[in-house]
């Protein structure tokens, strides 16, 4: 039956079943797991007569107890419980108000990074900065657009943000200045490659900045064989310090998130020695993330890497599961007891409608990964707002509307993944496969993910 | 406290109860968080939630 499948694995001497409509989580016996993989729904009350002749070996009385647990559960709906309402609330869904901007203040950088995104900082046009005034636009856009919320977002990125100090600092505390009178809370961000780092800057992000994010690649040699400065040297000698001490200070309440954020390539595919590096320099949130390239290019992850990617990832979990390193794993973090509501994990990031990007002219894309795509410019701060026709889009790509996504098991943990990623591999932002090399790594760190948090 | 013998619930929080009261918006945007290449949805947290 369509949609009312079960997902279970076995993972390092556990067994694991996931309901994924229901958020449903159980750990079993080998006998309940192998059962559950004969069943199918509806079922019965009692016991299946073939049931019996499939496990042969157990009583009748182990079997009717294993089988009466599980239909209790599937009565419960807990097990094979189905999508029921989740379609229709999908299809309810109309564009949100926004809630966060990603700030391109710097469409410049100071590394030349192999396998950068961004055309190393320029996304394929001028090198330039945004200035100070644009940016007071876009948070006046952004508070004008955010219709009820009271807790907006602004994310400093580039390029390299650092680049452009004045027009963050000019942003922040305009946007402070104003709060009270809008009746709106700010929460700031800020991902930097960390090279123009000072004491004055570490105190301001350590200040005013509730998460920033770090690029460092693990091991010197693994970060500068390709996260290289402008005369072509490496960047590890000059931004490590400069991180070191960003974390060390940072301990202002409510002002304490961080990760250090690697990428793995086809050059260092061993990515859970870059995790113990970065743990051994004392850092302990970190996200190590599959590098998105092309498959001609020759530090792409690729489909022959995925067996030696999966007992990488199976290697950083014993690394975190036996303790022998401190480290919170961005991706090995799921939170099986909780999390965000349905609502939320039918649409994903919400680029396009909560979520846009501005680049330094102040114009308005669905998110960061689609600035450089002209067709997918959706407005400008100072003179109009988001499209109408993309937000709508964007408020209608859901786990639904996504090839491949409606039948994926993970399908209410990364709710269709990166939008823009689609529209890069397949030239439509609702086109998934379900097997492509992003889909099965990301279901392999749920797996894990899973493993870590439900025992 | 879980009873059975073959099969141990972690969690029976049924996610769709939380349509009803969820959809605030409240909780951070996935890509502001850490990976800005890859987005996954259900490691963010619910602010209600960490607010009630």
């Amino acid at each position: 039956m369509k949609n009312s499948k079960i997902h279970k694995f076995a993972k390092d001497g556990g067994y694991f079943i996931i309901d994924p409509p229901s958020g449903s989580a159980h750990i079993s016996d080998k006998l309940a797991f192998d059962m559950l993989g004969e069943l199918e729904p509806p079922l019965p009350e009692n016991t299946p007569e073939r049931v019996y002749g499939i496990f042969g070996g157990f009583s009748v009385s182990e079997i009717d107890e294993c089988y009466g647990e599980l239909y209790g559960l599937y009565k419960g709906g807990a097990l094979f419980s189905g999508d029921g309402d989740c379609r229709r609330y999908a299809e309810a869904v109309s564009a949100a108000p926004l809630k966060a901007l990603c700030l391109h203040v710097s469409h410049d950088c100071n590394l030349r990074c192999g396998y950068c995104f961004a055309g190393t900082g320029g996304y394929g046009g001028e090198r330039t900065l945004m200035s100070p005034e644009t940016a007071a636009e876009s948070i006046d856009f952004l508070v004008r657009n955010s219709g009820e919320r009271t807790l907006l977002e602004a994310d400093f990125f580039g390029g390299e943000p650092l680049m452009a100090w004045e027009t963050v600092t000019a942003a922040v505390d305009y946007a402070r200045s104003r709060e009270e009178e809008w009746g709106k809370r700010f929460k700031f961000t800020i991902t930097t490659n960390g090279l123009l780092l000072d004491d004055e800057k570490i105190d301001y992000i350590n200040r005013e900045m509730c998460n920033c994010v770090l690029s460092l690649d693990g091991r010197e040699e693994t970060n500068d064989r390709i996260r290289k400065t402008l005369s072509g040297g490496g960047s590890y000698g000059a931004v490590t310090p400069k991180f070191q001490k960003l974390v060390k200070n940072r301990n202002k309440p409510g002002f304490t998130d961080y990760y250090v954020r690697g990428t793995f390539t086809a050059y260092n595919l061993d990515f859970s020695e870059d995790a113990t590096e970065m743990a051994r320099l004392g850092f302990r949130n970190i996200s190590i993330e599959p590098v998105t390239a092309p498959d001609d290019r020759p530090y792409a992850i690729k489909r022959e890497h995925i067996p030696r990617v999966f007992e990488e990832y199976d290697r950083l979990y014993s690394i975190i599961k036996n303790g022998e390193r401190d480290i919170n794993f961005f991706h090995f973090n799921v939170d099986l007891k909780g999390g965000p509501c349905v609502i939320r994990r039918l649409r994903g990031c919400g680029c396009g409608g909560e979520y846009a990007a501005v680049t330094p002219e102040g114009e308005l894309y669905p998110c960061h990964r689609f600035i450089g795509a002209k067709e997918w410019r959706s407005g400008n701060v100072s003179r109009n707002g988001l499209s109408r026709e993309k937000r709508d889009y964007f408020a209608k790509t859901h786990i639904y509307s996504k090839t491949g996504c409606a039948d994926c098991w993970a399908r209410f943990y990364c709710s269709g993944g990166c939008n823009a990623l689609s529209y890069e591999r397949y030239g439509d932002a609702r086109a998934t496969d379900g097997e492509s090399v992003e889909c099965r790594l990301m279901k392999k760190r749920l797996e894990c993910a899973i493993a870590l948090n439900a025992v | 406290m879980d009873a059975k013998k073959h099969i141990k619930t972690v969690t029976g929080r049924i996610l769709k109860e939380t349509a009803e009261k969820g959809g605030c918006g409240g909780c951070r945007a996935s890509c502001q968080s850490a990976c800005k290449t890859s987005c996954t949805v259900a490691n963010q947290s619910c602010e209600k939630q960490q607010n009630s």
